[in-house]
Parts: structure tokens; C-alpha cells; sequence
């Protein structure tokens, strides 16, 4: 992450690509993200290994978390000039109905931007965007 | 129930989460009120690719799989609690190529909702994050049989 030449690229463009693929994680739960003018659209593709719940069957929670979690990072990353990955101080994450073994859509939002810390809100949907399946919202501390 | 029991359910749980199946989790430790699994170190979850440490969704994922499981331990009927939040502070990175473990224990259970806490850490004891969670009980019967008896290991 610290090339910033894949950031540099990744803003010019408003392709993810590059960016993701320098993530491990990323590619092991499968998020991807479009990018509408200013507004960047994560999304996690349907995909068997991310299940939790066989039964309906469901995404893992977890996924969910780290799905919406690494959204936020890579939001923020964009939302500012720095080239690194910021860290991640705490998360707090309310499930509201069960993810479904489909394609789960997340958008990020500053809440607060300080010197040192950063509010980030997430809201995860799959069918309808009036019906999040999950919001959280996380601290990132942004110095070094 | 016996700690062996509860670790054979616990296994063959979460043996059919595809997830913790994919991240490669096992159980290390079981007793009445808590449960101890293991997240072995893999390139594939690295988030930060510049000092190969492993992303806080797989460490996410590792404490929500304990605080869930644990009611397999913690409940006499296997139940499946869904999670109605999850809170994680991190401490400090994982230290790469060394597993993480999540230790869960329930403090508070009522009728409707159970309270877990969960620490994870490495080898020496350093805590790499804590999480408190609640989860919801709907009842053994939102479960088929077929599947109960199949982590139960025997009729329910």
C-alpha cells in the first residue's frame, strides 16, 4: 500500500482494480468497488466460501464486518491524500437482518474527520438500500 | 455434557460455516462457560501487504465464530444465536506468521439475549483485540432437526 503510485492511479482513473489487488484480504472475501463521481460503491459479490449460517444459507457476520470494515479504510485512504493503509482503532457493528447469499452493496461516510482520528459510518444492503442488513462505524487514527 | 462433547460439537459446527472453514479455524480449548479457537497465520488474509499483517476482518470474523459457538458449549440444547452486534477494540496488530486465538465466554444470559466477551491474542499472552457482543436467542426450533442432530451428534 505504500506504492503511491497504485493510488495515484486508482484516483486518476476511478479504477479499483490495482488497489485491490495489493489487499490480500480484499481478494479472499472478493469486495470490489465502483466509483460514480464522488461516490465510491463497495461490493461483494455472491460467493460460496464467504457463507456462514448453511441453513438459509447467510454470509458469515464476520465477512460482513471485514467487508464493511476494509470499505471504510479504502474510503478514507481515497477521502485523503496519505498512501497508507490507516489503522484501525475500534468497531461497532449492529446486524439488522441476515445477509444473504447474494451481492451486499456498503457506502461509507465521514462523520467526523479531527487531527488525529477519523468517525467513519458504514451502511451494508443487498436487494433494497431502505433495508440495510448492517451499519457500523468505525475510528481510524490517521497519524502516524 | 464433558469438555470432549463440546468440542466435537463445536467442531463439526463449525466445520459447516464455509467461512471458518475457508480461514481454517479449530478448536483449542472448551469448558461450560467458555471457548477457545484458533486462527492459523495465511498470506491470503493479509491487509497490510508492507508488514504482512492480517486484516481485522479475519480477526472479526474469528471473534464473532467464538462468541457464536460458544453457546454450543454454554447451552445444553444446541441453539443457533444470530448476532445482534459486535463491538471490537484492537489493541495492536497481529504479529504476522503466528495464529490468533479468541478466547469467549458468556457473562449474562437471559430468555431473549446473550452477552459474550471475547479476547483475542498470541503466543505470550499479548492481547490483540477485545469484543463484546450480544446475540439473539430464537429457540432450537428455527433450526431443522436434520441439522441439529447432525452438530449434536445424536437425536435431539
Amino acid at each position: 500500500m505504500t506504492d503511491p503510485e497504485i493510488l495515484k492511479y486508482t484516483r486518476e482513473t476511478g479504477d479499483f482494480s490495482r488497489l485491490i489487488n495489493s489487499v490480500p484480504y480484499a481478494k479472499f472475501i472478493g469486495l470490489e468497488c465502483d466509483q460514480f463521481g464522488d461516490d465510491l460503491i463497495f461490493r461483494l459479490p455472491a460467493k460460496d466460501q464467504n457463507l456462514g449460517n448453511p441453513v438459509l444459507p447467510a454470509i458469515h457476520g464476520g465477512v460482513i464486518g471485514g467487508f464493511m470494515e476494509l470499505s471504510a479504510a479504502i474510503y478514507l485512504m481515497l477521502a485523503q491524500e496519505t498512501v497508507r493503509m490507516p489503522r484501525i482503532v475500534n468497531f461497532s457493528l449492529d446486524y439488522l437482518r441476515a445477509g444473504l447469499d447474494r451481492e451486499t452493496y456498503a457506502e461509507c461516510k465521514l462523520t467526523r474527520q479531527g487531527n488525529r482520528v477519523a468517525n467513519v459510518m458504514i451502511t451494508a444492503w443487498q436487494k433494497s438500500r431502505s433495508k440495510p442488513i448492517s451499519t457500523a462505524r468505525a475510528h481510524f487514527l490517521l497519524e502516524d | 455434557m464433558d469438555n470432549q462433547i463440546r468440542a466435537d460439537r463445536v467442531t463439526r459446527f463449525i466445520d459447516t460455516l464455509n467461512q471458518a472453514k475457508e480461514l481454517g479455524l479449530t478448536v483449542t480449548e472448551t469448558t461450560e462457560c467458555s471457548l477457545t479457537l484458533c486462527l492459523p497465520y495465511n498470506e491470503k488474509i493479509i491487509g497490510n501487504p508492507d508488514t504482512g499483517v492480517i486484516h481485522g476482518g479475519a480477526i472479526t470474523t474469528l471473534m464473532d465464530t467464538t462468541s457464536g459457538s460458544l453457546m454450543l458449549c454454554a447451552l445444553e440444547v444446541f441453539e443457533l444465536c444470530p448476532t445482534l452486534d459486535l463491538r471490537v477494540d484492537y489493541m495492536r496488530p497481529a504479529e504476522p506468521h503466528k495464529p490468533v486465538y479468541a478466547r469467549a465466554e458468556v457473562y449474562r444470559m437471559t430468555r431473549n439475549i446473550i452477552f459474550t466477551r471475547c479476547e483475542a491474542y498470541q503466543e505470550g499472552g499479548e492481547t490483540v483485540a477485545n469484543c463484546v457482543g450480544t446475540f439473539m436467542r430464537i429457540g432450537p426450533q428455527a433450526l431443522p432437526k436434520a441439522y441439529r442432530e447432525k452438530i449434536t451428534g445424536g437425536p435431539v
